[in-house]
């Protein structure tokens, strides 16, 4: 089974996404999907990655909830900020804080959350000393910042990843 | 557009409605572009169109799709899933980028290198 899938996950996602593709369910379909996605799987395993070991399905559902509600409320803050005049002065800045998490996978999916959401982006991630440096649009708090990163995605991602 | 006419009024509304949440969302971020003042601030509001904008916008697609096809429409969310995740690689990268010419110039508003560098 393993010598044949190495990568279950991802020659299911392919197969996944030839399907929605082809918007067909055809046993035709779903055999062309699968070579085609078990003879990426076979690839992959040349490359030789790092396994990817999901431990907490929840913890991966109960992430993409709380990312979806806070880009879209980072959209209202960011469009806010736009569109309106503003009453207050904005100061935006670079925010530097320690993370704990080490996994590359879990690193990279903490990026594409922060980078994808409007308001916060990833600039440097120092691999020594575990150190992010950040930039904020509408830094108000940089205590509230670390605490939300740490405790809204840190956490749940320790959880996800090994 | 042959099959507007089949379209029933609701879905023609809602799929209206969420193409101009989707367009005012892309609007506004791009209008972030002219309005905020250094780089690092506009590299975010872009992310608006990326995010709301493209949602809203598939969605209104796929209302649209599964009410002409008659059968529930679901593949816009490749599109989305691939606009995600390759947005903020060339957002990281411009903003990379940018980071070392500042600190290559001089420029002190930028944090400087970590000590323990990689």
């Amino acid at each position: 089974m393993t010598r044949l899938v190495p990568h279950p996950l991802l020659t299911t996602c392919l197969l996944v996404m030839w399907l929605l593709l082809t918007q067909s369910v055809s046993p035709g379909q779903i055999l062309l999907g699968g070579i085609v996605a078990l003879i990426a799987g076979k690839t992959m395993a040349l490359l030789r990655p790092d396994p990817v070991e999901i431990r907490s399905w929840r913890a991966v559902l109960r992430l993409t909830g709380i990312v979806a509600v806070d880009i879209l409320r980072s959209n209202l803050a960011v469009g806010r900020i736009v569109a309106l005049p503003s009453r207050r002065r904005r100061v935006s800045g670079f925010i530097r804080l320690p993370l704990a998490i080490t996994n590359p996978y879990a690193l990279t999916t903490l990026a594409i959350i922060l980078t994808a959401t409007p308001g916060t982006l990833w600039l440097q991630y120092n691999r020594t000393t575990g150190s992010l440096l950040l930039h904020v649009l509408d830094l108000v708090d940089e205590e509230e910042w670390i605490r939300l990163i740490k405790h809204r995605y840190e956490r749940l991602l320790l959880e996800i990843f090994a | 557009m042959t099959q507007a006419p089949d379209l029933p009024l609701w879905a023609a509304i809602l799929a209206a409605i969420f193409v101009l949440i989707g367009a005012g969302a892309t609007f506004i971020g791009s209008m972030g572009l002219l309005r905020l003042k250094t780089f690092y601030e506009r590299v975010h509001s872009p992310t608006m169109g990326t995010t709301l904008g493209t949602v809203c916008i598939l969605l209104a697609s796929a209302c649209v799709s599964s009410v002409v096809h008659a059968r529930f429409s679901v593949h816009e969310a490749l599109i989305f899933l691939f606009v995600s995740l390759t947005t903020p690689v060339t957002l990281m990268l411009l903003a990379r980028a940018a980071l070392y010419r500042d600190r290559v110039a001089g420029d002190e508003s930028v944090p400087v290198e970590d000590d323990r560098s990689n």
